[in-house]
């Protein structure tokens, strides 16, 4: 079973989002996404400075027999990736949650908050695709 | 006959398995409606004996001629042990190695190949193989748009000394992807790229540099490399692999060397073959590995620590990134790749190195002989690598026409595609032709010209 | 356990080389050439003998399964035997010697072969037009997406930029879309394996270019509701793509022409038993009806008063243009042209029924093992999927695992995790050529394989145990790569 932390917000995409004490969001994907798509071996990740809107795919994740987008879950710019994830993917398989964030995004003022989901409605969402 | 095993019994032990009354039976759930009688006027078979007859009947209507056309496609030497060894069965009838196990042959062989493109070429890593020199000119554009995200544009410029069907075809496949190509004229008096030409190009995502170009003629590529990058485009090199035995290789030209090497791999052990199957070969930097489309082998181990060899980056390819992917090619070229990578083994460096130069130098006394003739010039100013461009005092065409009656290709006619020069022909010895080829020649010639017969030995 | 091969590199010395194959040259050979122009140091490339070269390549000739030394029932691949006089006949001297640009008078035989293919290849598939330049099924594929743009262009219709592929499709459809500037929308199909028409009508409308469809599916069964397909597309101003790649299965039977599709391409590699050489070459002919002839790729073989010559952009000036340097991979078109000679009618009638025949064969011998067909209620076509998503749950075994074991017994795996909205799943084809007997022993190795799940599974989950390797750390090769050899082992590949 994997961990879906009641702190953060989720996407339907598997993506989570940490709002940060000075505004920004950090985003990464969940504990579920990376273990379905099994070891990483490569992430690409946002230029710094690059605008993004809510539902925009903006990062990859790749492992050895599949390749996922990653989409922003709000609008603004990108303004931090994570630098350890270029030489240590496998940092999201370890640490989704913390050491394995993919990028810090400073949400537009005037920006429709994207649709994100509680760690109850994720939950929940994640109980509904088991068969 | 259609090579099937069985025996009446067979099939009736298999209907009853099966629970069939027929063979037609297994075809119900194809709509009725949809049924025809789709084969008619197809001819009846021919048994192997037959086949045979017909096809050594048609070949030698085609006959054997002596041959100076180049153009892209060039007759070498290919070592009896190149294609004894690929046309073997486990190379030859074998898929894609995609179950890595039970592929290492094949896998090992493109390893090698990989390593050997990337010395030939001064890079850092090449892929499996693309299908030919000129689709591999439309790939390099498209990765050049992928790993120059800085440029403003999908410009790409291309001097008009490239390979005029490479030019097409590279239009032909990326134009649908809004990359557009921007002709680069030439120099008239020498016939390669002069920077100074080039106006316009601001923005642009890279630049094609052919060596040695369509004319055999040598560009500066060191100043054009430099050149480019200090415009922040990158170099797209398209390279005949044997000149690699002299000359410098794309990794080295400029202060930074080309960013993306392609070529027409044929060369090296294919055969002619009226213009395929060939292989293009793709060598880059490797911060741009994974901007590269095809298939790559990587070396790695197994679960009990033995190396092994297996398709690698795959989330770059068709199979898994869909309508994301690099490109949509499959395949690559194997079994060609694997005929190249015997000849290189056999050739080493310093046997391109000498193909390269006995080549040159056949050329160069072709050169000699046939500029002796009444109204026939070299083109060019400047060096070139053996292949050349001669100018006539009259069309090509009938000339052409004369030698072929002689059996003599005499080579290339530019009129089509470069009516600018006048009459003027594109031709090419390799180090098959003896000196007493290039007399005949331009015997042939002579006489076509009325000049008097040439003297035997004069070269 | 074979021992480690070394690579041609280790083989060589300083000074050893197959010298008897290097030309001799004269002092001043390149005299001419400009110092700065030159190579300044050699290329590293193997410095072995001849009989190095002949025996290490041997050697790796045989690492390798092939169709002459095992079955092979590489689901979608149609690996059937490649008849030896295919190759004998196509690679006769004046054929391999012929330039590309030498002048059609000395080719008229090559063209003659050509153009009874381009003729042939009409006839078979119920299109009015060839053209065989492209050089794989992808670039097939290519130039027959291109073609429906221009159609739709050269109409005044340039919104149409939308191509409907099934989720089951191969990945070269959606990426060959894209390739073609097209965006993608995937359509679902229904449990028994047809598209959706609901989803399909509501897909469809004026920014619909086409639909790319392979039928048989890829999931081995018949499309039944190609009729109204054809109806819904061509109702929305779309055009009908027909993906070759399982041609096999309907030889003779019904023609993708008389099923209402306007472009075609045919893998001649799978369905007309050209070599597949380790991944290529292949031909991606391509066929068309009237509205999209004038779009073909050049250059094409035209026969004018009895005499042969290519047919360029000149002649066909709406053609989407060349797609290779020359005219494809002629050798390989010629390899297919003695194929369909010496099968005929008949025997390319016999292709089908008994493709067909050995697929339903060994569907229906596999589920008498107990194994789970994934269209049950459906006939097989020249290939069928199994799945052993029940297996996997049981046992943690995976059709993987099945697989690389399946090797051990001498038999090359089925295509495995394809398509991918199946799950554990097998796509396996006989093709026609195989016996009954080979596909009895088969049938053996599985059932031998489906006891050794109960009573040893590590045997199969550690699979294969006879090969040159053990399975291979595919994360290891991605993140520390390690593609051209330089003297290091490969423990010591370095990271990055």
């Amino acid at each position: 079973m994997s961990t879906v932390p009641a702190e953060l917000e989720y996407t339907d995409a598997h993506e989570w989002l940490r709002r940060l004490p000075d505004g920004t969001v950090e985003v990464g994907i969940t504990d579920h996404a990376q273990h379905s798509l099994g070891d990483l071996v490569y992430v690409e990740l946002p230029e710094v400075g690059r605008a993004v809107k809510a539902g925009e795919a903006c990062a990859v994740v790749e492992s050895v027999k599949s390749a996922s987008d990653v989409y922003s879950p709000v609008t603004g710019e990108v303004i931090a990736c994570n630098p350890v994830l270029e030489k240590a993917p496998e940092t999201i398989n370890q640490d989704p949650y913390r050491a394995g964030w993919m990028m810090r995004v400073r949400v537009a003022p005037d920006a429709v908050a994207g649709a994100v989901l509680s760690a109850a409605q994720y939950t929940e969402f994640l109980d509904g695709k088991d068969d | 006959m259609a090579f099937i095993p069985h025996t009446p019994a067979d099939v009736r032990e298999m209907l009853a398995a099966i629970g069939a009354a027929d063979v037609e039976a297994l075809f119900d759930e194809i709509p009725a409606g949809l049924r025809s009688e789709p084969l008619a006027g197809v001819p009846e078979a021919l048994n192997e004996m037959r086949i045979g007859r017909l096809l050594r009947e048609r070949a030698a209507a085609d006959g054997m001629v002596l041959s100076f056309i180049g153009a892209g496609a060039y007759e070498h030497h290919i070592p009896a042990a190149v294609w004894a060894i690929a046309s073997r069965g486990e190379f030859y009838t074998s898929y894609t190695p995609y179950q890595a196990e039970a592929s290492q042959g094949t896998l090992q062989l493109i390893y090698e190949y990989q390593t050997m493109i990337a010395s030939l070429t001064g890079m850092e890593v090449a892929n499996a193989s693309l299908y030919d020199g000129a689709s591999s000119l439309a790939e390099a554009a498209l990765m050049a748009v992928r790993a120059n995200r800085k440029a403003p544009s999908r410009r790409i410029l291309v001097p008009a000394t490239t390979h005029p069907h490479y030019r097409q075809v590279a239009r032909a496949i990326t134009g649908r992807q809004g990359l557009s190509f921007d002709v680069l004229p030439y120099d008239a008096d020498e016939g390669i790229l002069a920077t100074s030409d080039i106006v316009a190009a601001a923005g642009a995502v890279a630049l094609v540099v052919q060596q040695p170009n369509f004319f055999g003629r040598l560009e500066e590529v060191d100043a054009l490399t430099d050149w480019a990058h200090a415009q922040g485009m990158l170099v797209i090199a398209v390279v005949n692999p044997i000149s690699l035995g002299l000359l410098e290789p794309p990794g080295a030209w400029g202060g930074r060397g080309a960013d993306i090497v392609v070529g027409e791999g044929q060369p090296l052990g294919v055969p002619l073959s009226s213009g395929g199957p060939y292989f293009g070969f793709m060598a880059t930097r490797k911060e741009f590995v994974r901007h590269m489309p095809g298939r790559i082998v990587g070396r790695t181990l197994d679960t009990s620590g033995r190396e092994g060899y297996t398709l690698t980056l795959q989330a770059r390819e068709q199979h898994i990134r869909r309508a994301k992917a690099t490109s949509n090619i499959c395949t690559n070229q194997g079994l060609l790749v694997t005929a190249a990578t015997i000849y290189l083994s056999l050739m080493g460096a310093q046997g391109i190195e000498r193909t390269a130069a006995a080549s040159h130098a056949r050329t160069r006394e072709l050169l000699a002989a046939l500029v002796r003739l009444p109204g026939v010039r070299t083109a060019f100013r400047g060096p070139c690598f053996h292949e050349a461009v001669l100018r006539f005092d009259r069309p090509v065409a009938p000339l052409l026409e004369g030698l072929a009656r002689d059996g003599i290709l005499g080579g290339f006619d530019l009129a089509g595609h470069y009516p600018e020069l006048g009459p003027a022909l594109l031709v090419c010895a390799t180090e098959t032709k003896t000196s007493a080829d290039v007399e005949r020649y331009a015997a042939a010639l002579g006489r076509l010209l009325g000049a008097p017969p040439v003297p035997a030995g004069i070269c | 356990m074979q021992s480690r091969e070394p690579t041609i590199f280790e083989y060589g010395a300083p000074g050893r080389g197959a010298t008897d194959q290097w030309p001799q040259i004269e002092a001043d050979a390149v005299a001419d050439l400009p110092q700065r122009l030159r190579r300044k140091r050699r290329a590293m490339l193997p410095e072995v003998s001849e009989l190095d070269a002949v025996r290490h390549f041997t050697r790796l000739s045989q690492r390798n399964f092939s169709i002459d030394t095992h079955f092979y029932p590489l689901g979608s691949c149609t690996m059937k035997y490649n008849p030896k006089a295919c190759n004998q006949y196509a690679t006769l001297p004046e054929f391999l010697g012929r330039h590309p640009l030498a002048p059609v008078s000395q080719g008229q035989g090559l063209l003659a072969c050509l153009h009874e293919l381009q003729e042939i290849l009409q006839l078979v598939t119920g299109m009015r037009a060839v053209s065989l330049t492209p050089m794989a099924g992808a670039q097939g594929e290519f130039a027959g997406v291109s073609m429906i743009r221009a159609y739709h262009e050269a109409r005044g219709d340039h919104e149409r930029l939308e191509i409907v592929v099934p989720e089951a499709a191969h990945g070269t459809n959606p990426a060959t879309a894209t390739m073609c500037g097209c965006t993608v929308r995937e359509i679902p199909v229904d449990a028994d394996g047809d598209v959706d028409l609901a989803a399909l009508q509501s897909a469809v409308g004026p920014r619909t270019a086409g639909i790319m469809l392979t039928n048989p599916s890829t999931l081995g069964v018949f499309e039944r509701h190609i009729a109204d397909i054809e109806r819904i597309v061509h109702g929305a101003g779309g055009l009908l793509y027909y993906d070759g790649a399982n041609l096999n299965a309907i030889l003779g039977k019904v023609r993708p022409g008389d099923m209402g599709f306007d472009v075609i391409h045919m893998n001649l590699h799978k369905t007309f038993s050209t070599p597949h050489g380790g991944g290529g070459p292949g031909a991606g002919a391509v066929g068309v009806n009237d509205r999209l002839a004038p779009f073909l790729p050049v250059p094409i073989v035209g026969k004018d008063d009895g005499r042969y010559r290519w047919l360029e952009e000149k002649d066909r000036p709406q053609t989407i243009g060349r797609l290779s340097a020359f005219m494809g991979n002629v050798g390989v078109l010629l390899r297919a042209y003695v194929y369909i000679r010496m099968l005929g009618r008949d025997g390319l009638r016999q292709v089908a029924d008994h493709a067909t025949l050995n697929a339903n064969y060994l569907c229906a011998r596999l589920k008498a093992l107990g194994l789970d067909a994934a269209y049950p209620n459906r006939r097989a076509s020249h290939e069928f999927l199994i799945t052993l998503k029940r297996q996997a749950r049981e046992s943690e075994v995976t059709a993987m695992d099945v697989a690389k074991r399946l090797l051990d017994f001498g038999y090359h795996a089925p295509t495995t995790y394809f398509p991918l909205l199946v799950p554990e799943c097998l796509l396996i084809e006989p093709t026609e050529t195989e016996s009954k007997a080979t596909l009895d022993g088969f049938v053996a190795a599985f059932a031998a394989i489906l006891r050794e799940i109960v009573e040893d599974r590590e045997r199969v989950k550690s699979a294969p145990h006879t090969l040159p390797v053990q399975r291979l750390d595919d994360v290891r090769a991605a993140k520390q790569l390690d593609l051209t050899w330089t003297g290091a082992p490969a423990a010591d590949s370095a990271r990055g």
